[in-house]
């Protein structure tokens, strides 16, 4: 049990010296990070520090070039652990399958592995839908969603797969502040009802203070803060104050 | 292309591994085989008809000249079935099929579906590339079969009623049942099912490739089609050749 009563299940992920670069730049330069299970982990950084390159290294859509990430002590790319523990990925855009109905793109992982009858997982969908307030949705093709909606939706598709890892890549990103507040609960919602462990990487300072358990601070492919939000907020690294109290001057009229 | 064809050959190998699943799969192979035919069917009558119309036409009057009136048929016959219904069929699959199969692999390969699949641990060959390659390879011998027939009414219908020519429609076919038998057939249909194999693995695999936006998709359209006829061409004169002995 966690500290909110609920089952602990999700897993530990240890990134140890990641380093990746495209051509001549350096993406990822030497990460080092431990997610504890079943914490909400928010990394933090400007557009191009390398944030989601990371996200896409942990769930091993893409291979360092040095370093290795392990997911409960075992290595992501050993072939056993994409069997063995349930992941998902929400992308920033959704990545909703466009020539599948809303309904069959949530029950799309219960289907292809033959987990559940297509009336459990037509119940399972619907269920899941209602979660993330997409309710009478099912039927709809995801072009006819909002982008919100989209990513709520992608939301709901991780759902079905009752994961012990999920990642969030900027979640609020092109979402007005409500559907922002509305993704944000959700995802601190889902961790205390099950205990994902999830990891978001965002630029979103309000959503990061708001649901982080610890939030790592990126800066050109480097981890320049690590630490309780409070602890970041404190941080005297001109970097981070900068990013966090980045705010819009007006000029006063001459 | 040549640079790329170790890649390809193991895509084909991967979805040749993958074919165990053709039943649980069945909807979407049932889906590509409907697009596959319902897209191609009228053009492949009009374009067979009118190619098996053009070739009486221009060696009718000759042969006739000469009192070969009755090699008519067992000529448009041959070159139907053997060669111009296969090739020509295959490159108008591979332009209407191929490139709808790169489009539809790339789009969801750059708006990062693929990926999508892949973290929810779906194999993109065994839920993409196998239905298509099996629709394709079922569907590309039919519409085959199907144009050697059109293509033999329209040599026919073009004897008869050209004034130059002058053959009735059955010595035309009472002439081609001389020459051409159903191994002719079945030599055609033979070369068409390897070219389905080039035209669907080419083209998935140049939609998995797809790297940037619309721009790279496009790209990999046009290569996936261009590359697709190409390998027809080539594999052409070798199947014809094997199949010689």
């Amino acid at each position: 049990m966690n500290d909110n009563g609920t089952t602990q299940h999700g897993v530990s992920v240890q990134v140890r010296g990641i380093r990746r670069s495209y051509g001549a730049q350096e993406v990822l330069n030497g990460i080092d990070l431990d997610v504890r299970p079943g914490e909400i982990f928010v990394i933090m950084g400007a557009s191009g520090s390398g944030k989601s390159v990371l996200l896409r290294h942990i769930i091993g859509l893409e291979a360092p070039d040095e370093g290795e990430i392990l997911i409960n002590g075992e290595s992501i790319h050993s072939v056993d652990v994409a069997s063995k523990y349930r992941m998902a990925l929400v992308f920033q855009s959704g990545a909703l399958l466009n020539s599948l109905t809303v309904g069959d793109n949530v029950g799309l992982y219960l289907s292809e592995h033959r987990l559940k009858s297509p009336d459990e997982i037509r119940k399972i969908v619907l269920d899941k839908l209602e979660v993330v307030g997409l309710k009478g949705t099912e039927d709809k093709l995801p072009s006819e969603l909002s982008g919100g909606m989209r990513k709520r939706a992608a939301i709901a598709r991780a759902l079905v797969i009752e994961p012990e890892l999920i990642l969030y890549d900027e979640p609020t990103s092109e979402l007005d502040p409500v559907s922002s507040v509305v993704i944000g609960e959700e995802i601190y919602k889902l961790n205390k009802r099950i205990g994902v462990t999830s990891l978001v990487v965002s630029h979103d300072r309000d959503l990061a203070f708001g649901i982080a358990d610890r939030i790592a601070v990126m800066h050109e492919g480097e981890i320049v803060a690590l630490g309780s939000p409070d602890e970041v907020k404190r941080s005297h690294n001109p970097i981070i104050r900068k990013f966090i109290h980045a705010d819009f001057k007006r000029q006063p009229k001459a | 292309m040549f640079q790329n064809i170790g890649e390809i050959a193991l895509l084909f190998w991967r979805t040749v591994l993958a074919l165990p699943l053709i039943w649980r799969q069945r909807a979407k192979v049932l889906d590509q085989f409907h697009e596959i035919g319902n897209a191609s069917l009228l053009m492949v009558a009009v374009l067979s008809f009118f190619l098996g119309g053009v070739i009486a036409l221009q060696t009718g009057p000759v042969l006739a000249e000469r009192g070969l009136h009755s090699a008519i048929g067992g000529l448009v016959g041959i070159s139907m079935a053997k060669e111009l219904a296969p090739i020509m069929m295959s490159i108008l699959i591979a332009g209407r099929i191929g490139s709808a199969f790169a489009a539809e692999i790339g789009s969801m390969r750059v708006y990062q579906e693929i990926d999508a699949l892949r973290t929810m641990n779906i194999n993109p060959v065994h839920f993409l590339v196998m239905p298509r390659l099996v629709a394709i390879a079922i569907g590309l011998p039919m519409l085959v079969t199907f144009a050697i027939l059109v293509g033999w009414l329209g040599g026919a219908t073009v004897a008869q009623v050209t004034t130059q020519i002058d053959v009735p429609f059955e010595s035309f076919f009472e002439n081609m049942k001389n020459v051409v038998g159903i191994s002719e057939v079945l030599h055609g249909v033979f070369k068409s099912f390897c070219f389905a194999w080039i035209i669907g693995v080419v083209s998935c695999h140049q939609g998995l490739t797809t790297r940037g936006g619309p721009r790279g998709i496009g790209r990999s359209v046009t290569k996936a089609v261009v590359n697709s006829i190409v390998l027809i061409v080539l594999f052409d004169y070798v199947l014809t050749r094997l199949l010689l002995h």
